[in-house]
């Protein structure tokens, strides 16, 4: 207790000194988290995929498309349970502005192999009743102000023309992962559509969705659905629902790269300023340590004194830039819902924030105890005065 | 025939030698130091800057080391004692008195006083007591809440001298305990010092370049370049 008294008030000697020193701690604190919270907006997609669910696309690129029969075929592989369809629609509300993914579904078989997306009973079924129904995730709702029964017109840009939809639906996530700003319609107004105006462009798909039977055989599966199509026209890829979101990331993994990076110099740069703190303190009170010596307080004292200090400013700082994180993330998370839909700080960066601050505080210590024990009682009480 | 009572000695000093390192030479400071001092003794050591009488109260403290020679302090030859058993000798059997009081700024009186029996088995009770009796001795007992800052330079060296007598030690070693005083705090400090040598029966050693504080002194040792070179009562 009295060790802690004594660390405590010294830690406060110098106040501005010391209430900078947990404003830097606390700012870096808040900036790691912010930017290991946006790494991990990044790779909200992987981390809500299912292992259970294989996509299947145009092994040349993702932008050409399959034909719509391939659904059955792929469904008579074995271990496959149920297959679906989806296609970008890419379309614009009012202004590009207001970006927000778009598909058009199979309805019933993707909301069967998508159950992280919970609508009720009666707005499925409206939805799935109504051809031009669309369904919009609750943050998307919520954002345009959009309730049950209003009408949506949406720009198309890969399929020109102002397209019509009615919200049947507003899904929920079964969890904080879950993304709630998707925007989902029928493939058939899509496709009928196409055939009246634009027909070579109907009855085809961007992606096939595979639910398997078991997950553990996604290899064979994988390699099964693409063998049936093997030297056709449109020749398959398909891969685990995690691959295929990876490959999202992996084109931007530069940018995630260099968000860690800078991420982790925050902490060094901080580590730094710390560390010169405590040399600083070290010093102006090595003369007080002779002292302790002198009364017989041994090295183990000292060193619990500066470790004490120096863990006392760190952990100060990050209590409060963890605290300061949640309403903070949540401010920029509102602000770039468009882009991170899923702006969630997750568990393992209060972890990290605390260990940093740990870690920090004992190696901005180290040096100034090694000082502060190695210097020899008579050479310390002659720099006072 | 009148038999001599035979008097106890506290510090027993042996052929002493002590010198420092400036750059690559060698300065001796102590040279073959060799005297007695006895319990209750009240001794002074004079002489001129570098003589080493500085050198010599701190290596009879115990917070430096001899290059040859022996010092026992009660029968304990301090010098064979490794830096552990140095620290836990020095927390009890020595007093403090610096110059420059050398109280923790961030403490207050009581606290300051109380630093030395942190390191013993006392209760915080008796710590109390302790603490309080120090401070009553030295006439601050309505000062114990104070902050150093908050204390006059006299104040504070009497809580310093409170600091250096709460533990009981065997001696108290005071280096130019009166040299940051005016002349009427340093007479206040030297009666008191006084006072712990007279009805307490404290040995003190004390270093200092007044003559009016060695004056207060059982005996004056010299020191000049070294060595002990005169002695006076």
């Amino acid at each position: 207790m009295y060790l802690l008294r004594i660390l405590f008030r010294n830690a406060w000697r110098h106040r501005l000194r010391t209430l900078l020193t947990i404003l830097g701690i606390t700012i870096a604190l808040l900036s790691f988290g912010l930017l290991r919270t946006v790494v991990g907006a990044w790779y909200a997609g992987v981390n809500a995929s299912s292992a259970g669910r294989l996509i299947t696309r145009n092994a040349v690129s993702l932008i050409f498309s399959m034909p719509i029969s391939y659904a059955e075929r792929i469904r008579r592989v074995e271990g496959v349970k149920g297959v679906s369809y989806a296609n970008w629609f890419g379309g614009i509300y009012i202004t590009e502005k207001n970006f927000f993914p778009n598909f058009a579904i199979e309805p019933r078989g993707y909301l069967e192999l998508y159950p992280e997306f919970v609508v009720s009973p009666e707005q499925k079924r409206a939805f799935l009743g109504d051809r031009k129904g669309c369904l919009a995730g609750r943050k998307l709702a919520e954002r345009f102000g959009w309730k049950i029964g209003d009408s949506i017109t949406l720009k198309g840009t890969i399929y020109p023309g102002n397209w019509e939809f009615v919200l049947r639906g507003i899904y929920e996530g079964v969890d904080k992962a879950t993304d709630e700003s998707q925007f989902f319609f029928h493939w058939d107004y899509l496709n009928e559509t196409l055939k009246k105006t634009v027909p070579r462009r109907a009855d085809q798909t961007g992606v096939f969705i595979v639910a398997l039977q078991h997950p553990q055989q996604a290899a064979e599966t994988s390699l099964a659905v693409d063998a049936l199509f093997k030297n056709s026209l449109a020749e398959t890829l398909t891969e685990t629902e995690k691959a295929f979101q990876l490959s999202f990331v992996s084109m931007t993994e530069a940018i995630v790269v260099a968000i860690r990076i800078v991420s982790y110099v925050v902490i060094v740069i901080i580590l730094a300023v710390v560390a010169n703190t405590m040399a600083m303190t070290a010093r102006e009170r090595i003369g007080e340590y002779a002292i302790f010596k002198a009364m017989g307080f041994r090295s183990g004292h000292i060193a619990a004194m500066v470790f004490g200090e120096s863990l006392f400013i760190t952990l100060s700082g990050c209590v409060i830039g963890i605290a300061l994180t949640f309403p903070v993330a949540t401010a920029f998370g509102n602000s770039m819902e468009a882009f991170f839909p899923v702006f969630q700080v997750d568990s393992a960066t209060m972890y990290l924030d605390v260990v940093f601050s740990v870690l920090i505080g004992m190696i901005a210590a180290i040096f100034p105890t090694w000082r502060a024990i190695r210097i020899k009682i008579a050479d310390g009480l002659r720099r006072i005065g | 025939m009148d038999a001599e009572q035979p008097k106890t000695i506290a510090v027993s000093i042996r052929n002493v030698y002590k010198s420092y390192r400036r750059g690559l030479q060698p300065v001796s400071v102590l040279e073959g130091i060799t005297f007695d001092i006895e319990r209750g003794e009240f001794l002074a050591l004079m002489g001129p800057s570098g003589s080493g009488k500085s050198t010599l109260l701190n290596l009879i403290a115990g917070i430096d080391t001899v290059d040859s020679g022996s010092i026992s302090v009660e029968g304990v030859d301090i010098a064979t004692l490794t830096e552990s058993d140095l620290a836990r000798w020095r927390s009890a059997n020595v007093g403090f008195i610096f110059q420059f009081y050398n109280l923790i700024p961030v403490l207050t009186a009581f606290e300051n006083v109380e630093l030395p029996l942190l390191l013993t088995s006392l209760s915080r009770r008796s710590r109390k007591e302790h603490v309080e009796t120090a401070l009553s001795v030295v006439g601050l007992a309505d000062r114990m809440e104070h902050y150093p800052s908050q204390l006059s330079g006299g104040q504070q060296q009497r809580v310093a001298i409170a600091r250096a007598i709460v533990t009981d030690p065997t001696i108290l070693v005071a280096d130019e305990p009166t040299g940051d005083l005016d002349r009427v705090s340093a007479k206040e400090i030297l009666d008191l010092i006084g006072r712990l040598n007279a009805e307490f029966g404290k040995t003190i050693i004390m270093v200092t370049h007044d003559p009016r504080a060695a004056e207060r002194a059982h005996l004056i040792r010299q020191l000049d370049k070294g060595e002990l070179n005169h002695v006076s009562s």
